[in-house]
């Protein structure tokens, strides 16, 4: 029995906006999954890497509100790996961005308790203001 | 002149531990070089290590003027110029310097931090990749002098394996005989490929300095896996459990030591080991050193260009019983 999956004309203008500000071949992507076996974080995310690949080639907006795109550390093991030469950082980076262009920011620095603030060191602060606030 | 503030007197100690003078010309190169900001707080001890050790290898490091944040992650959206301004500024203030110096200094930049080697060299790489984007941004930074495209930029174990490692052994008074040090690369010195400083898979370059400083080399599987960078802001627990991975396997291994040319490595993997042992309770702490440090102990230098006292797992002990440093 032939299966037919649909992507609604919604999701294939969110999909061209994603490989629009990632500049990367999303389509191209066939599922192999080195990125979800290349992952440190995989065991913390709610969806594997290889899935929030596979959500945005669908189109399926919700992949906006998994903790998988926030918990990318863009450490580019999966970049190095991907054998159809995607790099899943700029996609999870563009999902990142479409949230942080609304000005709503991932972090609260301020919130963070002042003993934890003071130790650490400015290469943290400032690599996670660039990546979680907007 | 006295130094009066702590830094000058950090700084006039590591000279005095250098066997040779600044002075001495002859067989020297001198560098450009770019710290970055945290080698001048939590990472004091690897600039004050990395200056001493240099310079007793004939390389001197001149710090860039007016230098600013790199901005520590590269933009990874496509046609952002703007996150390219930072590291730029920078790579002008070196090629400044080269023009001003000539032939008495080298025409690439030098780095020791990781993350900074990495967004200077993906900002050079783009640009010279780009020459409509160099132009929008020369355009843009209308204060600057234009970009000419003609510095390059290295890391220092990148400069010490083009001496050879054997010139780094010439001067090891101290061979870390017994010493079992696991390497650990993370990620930004190795990747992505096109500006990694090493085979992104099988990295060796920091096991060859290893070897040049006399300590046996301990393979670990985990010395390429990100150690969670930034995530530490947001969730330390989660970070505490990529250090315990990482620790514990160098440990299964042998590994007595581990060294990293990263601060934020450093505060991932030694800070955060109070983390660990919280949710652990069986871990044993592991020193981590800066590479450089590892250097300095092997070159025989004093506690100024050690500086083991901003580590957060002391040293100390594991090295005073192995005979390789002095009692205190």
């Amino acid at each position: 029995m032939t299966k037919t999956m649909m992507i609604t004309k919604e999701g294939e203008a969110f999909l061209a906006r994603i490989q629009e500000i990632s500049g990367e071949a999303i389509t191209a992507c066939d599922q192999c999954g080195t990125c979800s076996g290349s992952c440190p974080m995989a065991s913390e995310m709610d969806i594997t890497p290889s899935e929030m690949i596979r959500k945005t080639q669908m189109g399926q907006q919700d992949v906006l509100s998994t903790k998988a795109m926030w918990l990318c550390a863009a450490c580019f093991a999966c970049t190095v790996r991907c054998p159809r030469g995607i790099d899943l950082s700029k996609i999870a980076e563009a999902l990142r961005q479409i949230s942080l262009r609304q000005a709503v920011d991932h972090i609260d620095i301020a919130g963070i308790p002042a003993p934890e603030r003071v130790r650490l060191p400015q290469i943290a602060l400032v690599g996670a203001m660039r990546k979680f606030t907007s | 002149m006295k130094p009066t503030t702590q830094a000058e007197k950090r700084r006039s100690t590591v000279r005095d531990d250098s066997s040779q003078p600044v002075h001495a010309r002859s067989s020297r190169t001198m560098f450009p070089y770019y710290p970055g900001c945290t080698l001048k707080t939590t990472a004091q001890n690897f600039e004050d290590s990395a200056l001493a050790t240099t310079a007793i290898m004939g390389i001197d490091l001149v710090e860039i003027p007016r230098w600013n944040c790199c901005g520590v992650v590269s933009s990874l959206v496509e046609n952002d110029r703007m996150h390219h301004v930072a590291p730029l500024r920078n790579i002008i203030r070196a090629q400044e310097m080269i023009a001003e110096r000539g032939d008495e200094i080298e025409s690439r930049l030098v780095t020791l931090c990781s993350m900074c080697t990495n967004t200077l060299r993906r900002t050079d790489l783009f640009l010279k990749q780009n020459p409509e984007d160099l132009e929008a941004i020369n355009d843009y930074m209308s204060l600057e002098d234009d970009y000419e495209g003609g510095v390059e930029i290295v890391h220092l174990l990148e400069i010490l394996r083009e001496r050879g490692f054997d010139a780094v052994t010439d001067k090891v008074s101290n061979p870390l005989e017994g010493l079992n040090v696991a390497a650990y690369y993370g990620c930004m010195l190795l990747r992505p490929k096109d500006i990694g400083i090493d085979d992104p898979e099988d990295p060796t370059i920091q096991e060859d300095l290893i070897g040049a400083l006399g300590a046996t080399t301990v393979d670990t599987p985990y010395k390429k896996m990100c150690c969670g960078s930034y995530q530490t802001v947001q969730d330390r627990y989660a970070v505490a459990e990529l250090t315990y991975d990482i620790l514990t396997h160098a440990q299964r291994e042998g590994a007595e030591v581990i060294i990293t040319a990263c601060p934020l490595c450093a505060f991932n993997l030694d800070d955060r080991q109070k983390e660990v042992r919280e949710r652990h309770p069986d871990f044993r702490s592991i020193p981590v050193l800066y590479f450089t440090q590892l250097m300095a102990l092997a070159f025989g230098l004093g506690e100024g260009a050690l500086g083991f006292e901003l580590n957060s797992v002391d040293p100390g002990p594991l090295l005073m019983a192995k005979g390789l440093l002095a009692p205190r």
